[in-house]
């Protein structure tokens, strides 16, 4: 067989069924599922275990561990009473490179690290201490970005899967990480251990049912509403299953092994294996967005970026049909074209504020990444919004002179139209359009205004 | 009962590791040709202002020591090790020899526990010291010949409101300053924080090329220097009373509770904090601020 992830594992990454399995029968059952979990990677002689840890976060991008013999002695910076963990890994060093050249094909940030003492986080450091202690195959270890969110996680475990097959690599994938992951916030003896909330432990179960059933694209469909159902909001959303489904193929045909599920510390913690199987359930429609290349903010570095227009030259198109793509405006945020042409008319698209050169939101967003409210400009919104219709318009052959009627949709209109108003006025007092302007609840990115306009076509 | 410790000073000293690589200190592997000098400089004069005084600890509050369970206190007499730094590791790989105050850490231990936050020492002789920690000690005093105390930051915030993690500080504070005064010790507080904290997330192909440093955005720097004017003007419990908001606007790192800590312990500074500088580090804003008791006096 060529290179590819032949298995994945879903494993928990706090130290206690490492370090202190004999004080608690859940966290022994765990490191028993640990080593049967170990049996079943071994039958099958993998050239590599893939890691992805949720507890190495990283902010730069992606990092990718390639030192060829990390040793340290780690110790668990909240657990540390449970002792020491001394470690002498088996890297491969060559696939770390290749993972990381995989990864900047698809537009990520990523870069290798090996550096002697680099921290190795608590759960990569658990997972291959239990599941390969003797070093019997060589690894690899992927961080999880603090601010990435799915699109860019899919594209992470895509390129993982790039570079299995460009190394001709036969892997088991394996994401470390809890399902629920509410802590106990004080100390509790051992034996009081139980999983935070009956809450919790009821999602934990459905998931866990899925994941018996080999449903992991179904899992990774649904880690947006796990995340807020059952996670302590401590990064952007739930992303190890995102990553695997991308590294394993993003389908639902496995054969789903549940070893073993117990609480640590009020957390879930569960050891599953998924093998690809001819005779899975099959997928149906999925509803979450895929993608190939990862496309968002890159250009922070460059002061003034966001005043540019997008990189390359602008190019317009208009078909047969009369639909207009505008290259220099805002990508369309679903199946719709920038505007369409029917008769003398120009209809266009609800269109926001977005830059069209990375995306970002003049006057600030709404709201930021974990959905909390943020201050924002309306004005300079509402000058961007203009901006884009000058662009579709143009585009189209039209210009803002011509338009006839505009809907204007605001999120907080007691907030806002005041603002709002103020420039639609410098810029429109003289068109004549007609204006219907309605309060929201919310638009599909995090901005407060969207114009719908409807246009004399050009000649 | 009293033995007459003091706080002898309470420093903003933010910890990014650009300002210890950008020192070449012969402890820090990678070498640096230059960068963020504004900061570095604060931090001299600070030092400076410092020979002035003498003080027989360190006591710092730094977020890189997360834990979720309560605050947590080195409980070692001596540490000497290498910190790689996880998210920086091509600019701070440094080699440390430390001596902790462990009968103080103790102390504020045991007062923290009595007011009925969560604590716990922290006895394990391998534990590698957070780069937090480490960077604002060695800006503060590089010459690594007084004892420190290092306190965890409580990350509780992920299940509970900032308002009520802004309140355990304040308690934290509170007993970190019962416990110095009991101890006789001539304390120096650290308050290992950025203020505004979102930061790039790609770093230029030399990290100190100045040409791509500045603020994220113009929002933050409106926050920061608000709360700069407050620390300036000596309106203190105005700023912790804005930190809720601060915090949320800002994605500041004060929410390790650092700075507020701080506060609690100086019993929120009315004079004026004084500041020795400000600058950007990978667009996160950062000023050195020292606040000195004597000036209430005067």
């Amino acid at each position: 067989m060529s290179g590819g992830a032949i298995k994945g594992l879903i494993v928990p990454g706090l130290p206690h069924p490492l370090l202190a399995a004999d004080k608690n029968e859940g966290w022994m059952r765990i490191r028993k599922a640990f080593e049967a979990a170990r049996e079943e990677v071994l039958a099958c002689k993998p050239d590599l275990l893939m890691i992805y840890s949720t507890m190495w976060p990283s902010v730069i991008g992606h990092q990718i561990q390639a030192d060829p013999e990390p040793e340290w002695t780690h110790v668990d910076e909240l657990f540390h009473e449970l002792g020491s963990i001394p470690y002498k890994f088996r890297m491969d060093a060559e696939f770390a490179e290749a993972y990381c050249v995989a990864a900047r094909k698809r537009s990520l940030h990523a870069r290798t690290v090996a550096y002697h003492g680099f921290p190795i986080d608590t759960g990569s450091v658990v997972a291959l201490k239990l599941l390969n202690p003797d070093n019997a195959v060589p690894a690899c270890i992927v961080s999880s970005n603090i601010y990435s969110d799915r699109a860019e996680t899919v594209v992470l475990g895509k390129a993982a899967a790039d570079a299995m097959r460009q190394q001709n690599k036969r892997a088991v994938a394996i994401a470390v990480t809890s399902l629920s992951n509410r802590l106990f916030t004080d100390f509790i003896e051992p034996s009081e251990d139980r999983i935070h909330s009956l809450k919790d432990e009821e999602w934990n179960r459905k998931v866990l049912e899925f994941l018996g059933d080999g449903r992991l694209e179904d899992v990774a469909q649904l880690s947006r509403e796990i995340h807020k159902q059952i996670r302590v909001k401590k990064v952007v959303n739930f992303k190890p299953f995102w990553w695997l489904a991308a590294v394993m193929g993003q389908h639902n045909d496995y054969q789903g092994k549940v070893y073993d599920y117990a609480p640590i510390h009020g957390a879930g913690a569960a050891v599953v294996s998924l093998t690809p199987s001819a005779s899975g359930v099959g997928d149906k429609e999925f509803d979450e967005e895929d993608v190939e290349i990862y496309g968002g903010e890159r250009s922070v570095l460059e002061q003034g970026a966001s005043q540019g227009a997008a990189s390359g030259p602008a190019t317009v198109s208009m078909d047969s049909a009369g639909v207009v793509r505008a290259s220099a405006a805002p990508k369309p945020v679903g199946a719709y074209p920038h505007a369409r042409k029917v008769g003398d008319l120009l209809f266009v698209s609800g269109i926001g504020p977005r830059n069209p050169a990375d995306d970002s939101i003049p006057g600030g967003p709404v709201r930021n990444g974990d959905g909390a409210a943020q201050d924002y400009d309306i004005e300079a919104q509402t000058r961007a919004v203009i901006d884009n219709l000058k662009t579709v318009l143009g585009a189209a052959g039209s210009s803002l002179d011509r338009v006839l009627d505009v809907t204007v949709f605001l999120i907080d209109m007691d907030r806002d139209f005041h603002g709002f108003n103020r420039v639609y006025g410098e810029h429109f007092k003289d068109v004549g359009a007609t204006r219907t302007t309605l309060a929201i609840r919310a638009l599909p990115t995090p901005i407060a205004v969207e114009f719908k306009v409807i246009a004399a076509a050009g000649d | 009962m009293s033995k007459d410790g003091s706080i002898v000073a309470g420093i903003l000293a933010p910890h990014p590791p650009h300002l210890a690589y950008a020192e070449n200190p012969p402890q820090n592997e990678p070498k640096a040709e230059c960068g963020w000098e504004t900061l570095r400089w604060a931090y001299e004069r600070m030092r400076g202002d410092l020979e002035q005084r003498d003080f027989d600890v360190l006591v710092v509050l730094s977020p890189h020591w997360q834990t979720y369970i309560g605050n947590h206190f080195l409980g070692v007499p001596h540490f000497k090790s290498l910190s790689v730094d996880p998210v920086f590791p091509n600019l701070f790989r440094f080699h440390y020899d430390m001596k902790v105050d462990v009968e103080l850490a103790e102390a504020i231990h045991d007062e923290a526990k009595a007011a009925g936050l969560i604590t716990r020492m922290m006895r394990n002789p391998d534990f590698r010291v957070d780069y937090g920690t480490i960077v604002s000690c060695h800006m503060t005093r590089p010459e690594w010949d007084i004892p420190i105390v290092s306190i965890s930051s409580c990350r509780s915030r992920s299940y509970y409101s900032v308002e009520v993690m802004q309140e355990q500080a304040l308690e934290l504070g509170r007993a970190t300053r019962v416990a110095i005064e009991k101890s006789g010790r001539r304390a120096l507080l650290l308050a290992s924080n950025s203020l505004s904290h979102r930061h790039f997330t790609e770093e230029p192909e030399v990290p100190e090329d100045m040409t791509h440093e500045h603020i994220y955005h113009h929002g933050q720097y409106l926050w920061d220097m608000r709360m700069i004017d407050l620390m300036r003007t000596g309106r203190t419990q105005e700023m912790i009373d804005l930190m809720p908001e601060f915090i949320e606007q800002s994605s500041s790192e004060a929410d390790s509770g650092s700075l507020t800590w701080m506060m609690g312990a100086m019993g929120f500074p009315a004079y004026p904090g004084e500041i020795y500088g400000y600058g950007t580090i990978i667009g996160t804003g950062n000023a050195v601020v020292g606040w000195y008791p004597e000036r209430a006096a005067s």
